[in-house]
Order: structure tokens, then C-alpha cells, then sequence
């Protein structure tokens, strides 16, 4: 709720109606909305730690146990310290691959191991961390009834060959990443934004984009009002 | 403000002088407030007279961010924020994320939860399906099942009413199980209903299932094979339409789906035709589903033990249901707090609507308005 409140700098000046550049864009409403939080708002200390081993976590609860599968071993064979990491949590299958090896690996998973439906292709923002983004498939196989996630890590500004040849779908999955996120996929035939209006800037799925922040020119240019909150 | 004489002069600078008239190809914009589009989609067309040469969709017009305020809220709280989605088939989009939060926590809803919850999520595909048959048929020029299948839905949301006070977004789940036991009348209410539709849906099919107009307007129209749909990631009653005979509810069964006996019928050509079919029969066996769920209904608690403050393992999970329109999956990243690192809901409408361009290339343009209809596509879970 309390994020909710406008941030005190909009409503006062309404009057004013200068359209002067030098007036705060939009980062003092991002750092507003946290201070007005009572609640410890601080993901990144708490995330950076335990993502990328995921294995010293606590004891309490489940934890990822080594997958064992004539795939996985055959994948490691091939790429070596390529596969980081192969693991089942919950019962649930992934892969955490380098983003070196990844398109070959989701190539023989395709080809060779049947995954022929894509279920979805999306990712995670970790601003603490060097590759800031995690990219992850969800893959699932109609001949083996067998779901498995792939996932590597990306850097800002790195980019990856589009999947659109392996699976059709990821033609407008892609481009949904790249809309919320900023990541470029090359070689996509048609790679702009899908929800968001062409001209907007910033990709909200990124943590560092507030919760009520807005492209507040977007806004008012097109939309003919002062902003739309 | 424009001179006329600038346009004249292009002409002289040796500008192509074919004005539009002219010209074969025609581009023609449809939507986003085209009644037929069923909401906020726009789609641009390429004509030739009145073949499609080609489509382009343009979505978001509803976007409203539902993934990034899942990482502002707890996951109590984000709960009713999933009905807003796919906000025809409300139940499913709930179902969908208390399970997946349930995962996450590795708990399990007790079984009379589980009944319930198939109960509502099976009487939702119901009111889902039954809005679908009646704007379908409108699109296509029939407007008697429009008036039919709402009065018939309105028993099914009479029976949401009841249960939990809401008929459209019920938020009628809870991690870990229902709040709500089952009000006193439920079983009676739902035995009556089981009674009163049959009649109803052979009603339907009766109106339309060998009436020449729906059936010129529908047969072989839309096709999509079914190596289309899995390499586009179709799924849902589209996808069965086309001879894969695939449902989670079977492949993959969550809830108590594996406690009961029904079909997952599929059709052959993987045209509108079919997908009517199918979903037609889909709400037989959905009635199938019920009466079993209902008769074998057991006692016992409805919430299982779970925190009162959920804070899951660090850990990712992906958990997905059979919703009315297709695959509905739920992405969840947890850092170990309260709030969901990251959610991503994996929406079939949206994949789904990728396939319209497949769909109705070299057809008519009025077989666009009956290929949205037969995708069933929600733009609250499209745009998100």
C-alpha cells in the first residue's frame, strides 16, 4: 500500500506546467518510493549471496540434489565445465549452462533429445551481481512427459543468438524479454517491443526500474497529460 | 496547414503516382475497438481484395505490469491479482498460483481442498468455454447462443457467489488449501446444475453443430497442424483440435485430477470447426469431472499447516495447469523473503494469439474475426 502514495514531488506543482528538461526526470521518484516503505526493501544484499551456489543454503527445506541422466552426462562430456551445474529441486529438472555453450546445448536438447515444445523463454534481473541477468527456457517434451529448465547468466549488454530457428514460439517470447529486461537476441526477425509502446524508454522488469516509475515524456507527448498516476 | 501543391509536386519529381486505389495491397487496421476482437487487440492487416497476405498483431494495450508487482507485494498478497488476468476463468489463474507457491513451500493442499478446488476450477473451464461458444458465435453471425450461454453461465457464477462472494474474480483460493468450506446447499447446488446443463450444451449443438451457415463459416477455416501448434507452443483445446492429444490434466495431473475417469477429446482437421467440437465435448467431460469430484468429495480439513508468514527456500519452481485456454504456468523465484524475487506467468493466451498470423494467411478477412474467436484469446492475459 504505502509504495502506492504518490511521491511528494508530483502533486504540489501542477501549476507550474514548465516543460524545462532540468526539473527531475524520474530517479527521485524510484529512490522515494523505497524511503517511504517502512518494510527493509533491500533485495540486492539479500540476493546476491545465495543465488549462485544455491547449494549452501540453509538447511531447512528442500535443497537441489545432483541430476543423474544419460543426457547430463553425455552433455558434460561434450562441454566439459560448460555445464555448471545439473541439478533436480522439487522434483523439477535444470541445467545451468554457459552462455558460451548455450545455444548448442538447447540445439540437442531440440534435435536430439525431443524437448520440441518450448514453454516459455523469460528472465531474472541480479544488479549485484557481474551477469546481471539470468536467461531461462522452460522446455517440456511431448514423447517423454519430462519438463527441463535451462538457464544461464547474461551480462548487461550481452546478447545471444535468437532461438526463433530451434522454436517458432520464442518469436514473440524474445521479444517480451527484450521488452522488460533490455536483452537483444540476434538474428530475431522482428525484434522491437511487444507490450510496451515503441517509443517508451527503460525496461520495467529491471530492478533498478521502480515500481511507479514511468517515461514521464512518453506520457505526456502522446498522451496529452502530466502523468499518469 | 498541408499545400496542396507539395503533394503535386511529388508527383513531378517523378514519385511513384500509384495512389492506393491503385495498388493491390491494401493495408487495413482492425481494432483495438473492433467489437470482434474480443478486447484491446489491434491487428494490422495486409490485403489483396479480400485475402489476408499477411498479419501483425499489436498487443498491450492492457498491460498492467503484473509481474513487476508481484516483486512489491507478498505472496498473500498477490494472490487476488492472478483473477485479473485471464479474468474470464478466474478459478484457474488462482489454482495456477496457490500451487505454485505450494510448490515452492513443498507443502500440499489436504484432499478436500483439492475437490473443491477441482469442483470450481472444472465449473470455471465450464463458464469459460460457454462465454467463448456465445461470443464466438456472435462474431460469426449467430447472436441466439450469445443469449443462451449467458443465461447458462449465470448458474455457475450464482454458485461462485455463494461459495466465496464474488462471480468474476473470486479469488477463491488460498496457499495451502480454501478459506472457504463449502457453504451449506453446495452439493445440492452443483447436482442441480449437473442436471440442468446437459440439456443446455445439446441445445447449443443443436443450434449450430449442423447448421449450414456455422458450418460454411468454420470448416477448414483456421487450419493449423499439429506440428504448427507444438512448434508454435499452442496448447490448450487448439492444440487437441489438431489431433495431439495432450492435457496436463492427464500428462502431468495436479490437484485430485488423478482421482478421476474423463477423455481428452480431439479433433482431426485442426479447423474452427474442430476446436468448436472439441471444446463442446470438453464440457461434457468437464461435467464428468464434477459429478465424480462431488459424489466422492471427502471430509476432512481444507487449509493445510502453513505459515502465517510465507517466506519460501531460496529456490526457483515452475508449476503449470490446464486453463480453459491452454498451458497457464507460474515461474517463481525466491530469494527467501516474504516477496517473490521474480514471477513470471507463462499466459497460453498470449502464445496462443502467435499462431494468428499462421492461421489466416490467404483466407478471408471475415475468417480473421472467426480465427480470434476460435483462439479464445483473453487480452487481460495477453497484455498481463
Amino acid at each position: 500500500m504505502a509504495e502506492e502514495t504518490k511521491p511528494p514531488t508530483t502533486p504540489p506543482d501542477p501549476a507550474a506546467g514548465k516543460p524545462s528538461g532540468s526539473v527531475e526526470p524520474t530517479p527521485p521518484a524510484n529512490q522515494s518510493s523505497p524511503s517511504a516503505t517502512p518494510r527493509p526493501a533491500s533485495p540486492p544484499p539479500a540476493v546476491a549471496k545465495p543465488e549462485p551456489p544455491a547449494a549452501p543454503a540453509k538447511p531447512a527445506g528442500p535443497v537441489p540434489v545432483a541430476w543423474d541422466s544419460p543426457l547430463v552426462s553425455s552433455l558434460k562430456r561434450t562441454y566439459g565445465s560448460g555445464i555448471r551445474e545439473a541439478s533436480t529441486y522439487l522434483g523439477q529438472n535444470y541445467l545451468v549452462v554457459d552462455s558460451a555453450a548455450v545455444m548448442d546445448v538447447l540445439n540437442i536438447l531440440r534435435q536430439e533429445q525431443e524437448f520440441d515444445y518450448c514453454v516459455d523463454i523469460t528472465a531474472a534481473h541480479y544488479p549485484q551481481r557481474e551477469k546481471q541477468f539470468d536467461l531461462i527456457w522452460i522446455l517440456y517434451s511431448f514423447s517423454k512427459n519430462e519438463r527441463v529448465r535451462v538457464k544461464t547468466q547474461l551480462g548487461d549488454g550481452e546478447s545471444l543468438p535468437t532461438s526463433t530457428s530451434i522454436w517458432p514460439t520464442a518469436n514473440w517470447l524474445e521479444r517480451e524479454v527484450f521488452d522488460m529486461f533490455g536483452i537483444t537476441f540476434e538474428g530475431h526477425p522482428d525484434l522491437k517491443r511487444i507490450l510496451l509502446p515503441d517509443g517508451w524508454k527503460g525496461h520495467p522488469l529491471r530492478k533498478d526500474y521502480g515500481i511507479i516509475q514511468q517515461d514521464k515524456e512518453w506520457v505526456q507527448i502522446n498522451l496529452g497529460i502530466e502523468s499518469g498516476q | 496547414m498541408t499545400d496542396p501543391t507539395t503533394y503535386l509536386s511529388h508527383l513531378e519529381l517523378g514519385q511513384p503516382d500509384k495512389t492506393f486505389l491503385d495498388s493491390n495491397e491494401l493495408i487495413i487496421n482492425m481494432g483495438p475497438q473492433h467489437p470482434a476482437t474480443h478486447g484491446v487487440l489491434r491487428v494490422i492487416l495486409k490485403l489483396d481484395g479480400e485475402k489476408v497476405l499477411g498479419t501483425e498483431c499489436v498487443i498491450g494495450y492492457l498491460h498492467r505490469g503484473v509481474e513487476k508487482i508481484a516483486e512489491h507485494r507478498t505472496y498473500t498478497m498477490f494472490n487476488p491479482y492472478v483473477d485479473r488476468m485471464d479474468y474470464v476463468a478466474a478459478v484457474s489463474n488462482g489454482l495456477g498460483y496457490c500451487e505454485a507457491v505450494e510448490k515452492i513451500l513443498n507443502v500440499q493442499a489436504p484432499p478436500r481442498a483439492n475437490y473443491i478446488r477441482v469442483i470450481l476450477a472444472e465449473l470455471n473451464r465450464l463458464a469459460s468455454h460457454m462465454l467463448w461458444l456465445g461470443t464466438h458465435a456472435l462474431d460469426i453471425g449467430a447472436m441466439t447462443p450469445l443469449f443462451y450461454t449467458f443465461r447458462d453461465r449465470e448458474e455457475i457464477l450464482k454458485i461462485f457467489e455463494k461459495y466465496c462472494g464474488a462471480r468474476l474474480t473470486t479469488h477463491a483460493f488460498r496457499i495451502g488449501g480454501c478459506q472457504y468450506e463449502t457453504y451449506e446447499g453446495f452439493e445440492d447446488d452443483v447436482k442441480k446444475f449437473l442436471d440442468f446443463v446437459p440439456p443446455k450444451i445439446d441445445e447449443y449443438e443443436e443450434l449450430l453443430t449442423t447448421n449450414r451457415i456455422w458450418v460454411e463459416r468454420t470448416k477448414g477455416v483456421g487450419y493449423i497442424s499439429g506440428d504448427d501448434c507444438i512448434a508454435l507452443g499452442v496448447t490448450g483445446p487448439v492444440l487437441r483440435a489438431s489431433g495431439v492429444k495432450w492435457d496436463i490434466r492427464k500428462a502431468q495431473p495436479y490437484a485430485a485430477y488423478s482421482d478421476f475417469d474423463f477423455e481428452i477429446p480431439i479433433g482431426q482437421n485442426g479447423d474452427t470447426y474442430d476446436r468448436y467440437i472439441v471444446r463442446m465435448e470438453e464440457m461434457r467431460q468437464s461435467l464428468r469431472i464434477i459429478r465424480q469430484a462431488i459424489e466422492r468429495i471427502p471430509e476432512g480439513p481444507i487449509m493445510a499447516k502453513i505459515p502465517k508468514v510465507i517466506k519460501p527456500p531460496v529456490g526457483e519452481i515452475y508449476h503449470s495447469i490446464e486453463a480453459p485456454k491452454g498451458e497457464l504456468g507460474y515461474f517463481i523465484v525466491s530469494d527467501g523473503s516474504t516477496q517473490p524475487y521474480r514471477v513470471r506467468v507463462r499466459p497460453p493466451s498470449f502464445v496462443n494469439l502467435q499462431a494468428l498470423d499462421l492461421m489466416v494467411r490467404g483466407q478471408l478477412v471475415a475468417d480473421v474475426i472467426a480465427v480470434i474467436g476460435t483462439l479464445d484469446i483473453v487480452l487481460g492475459e495477453v497484455d498481463r
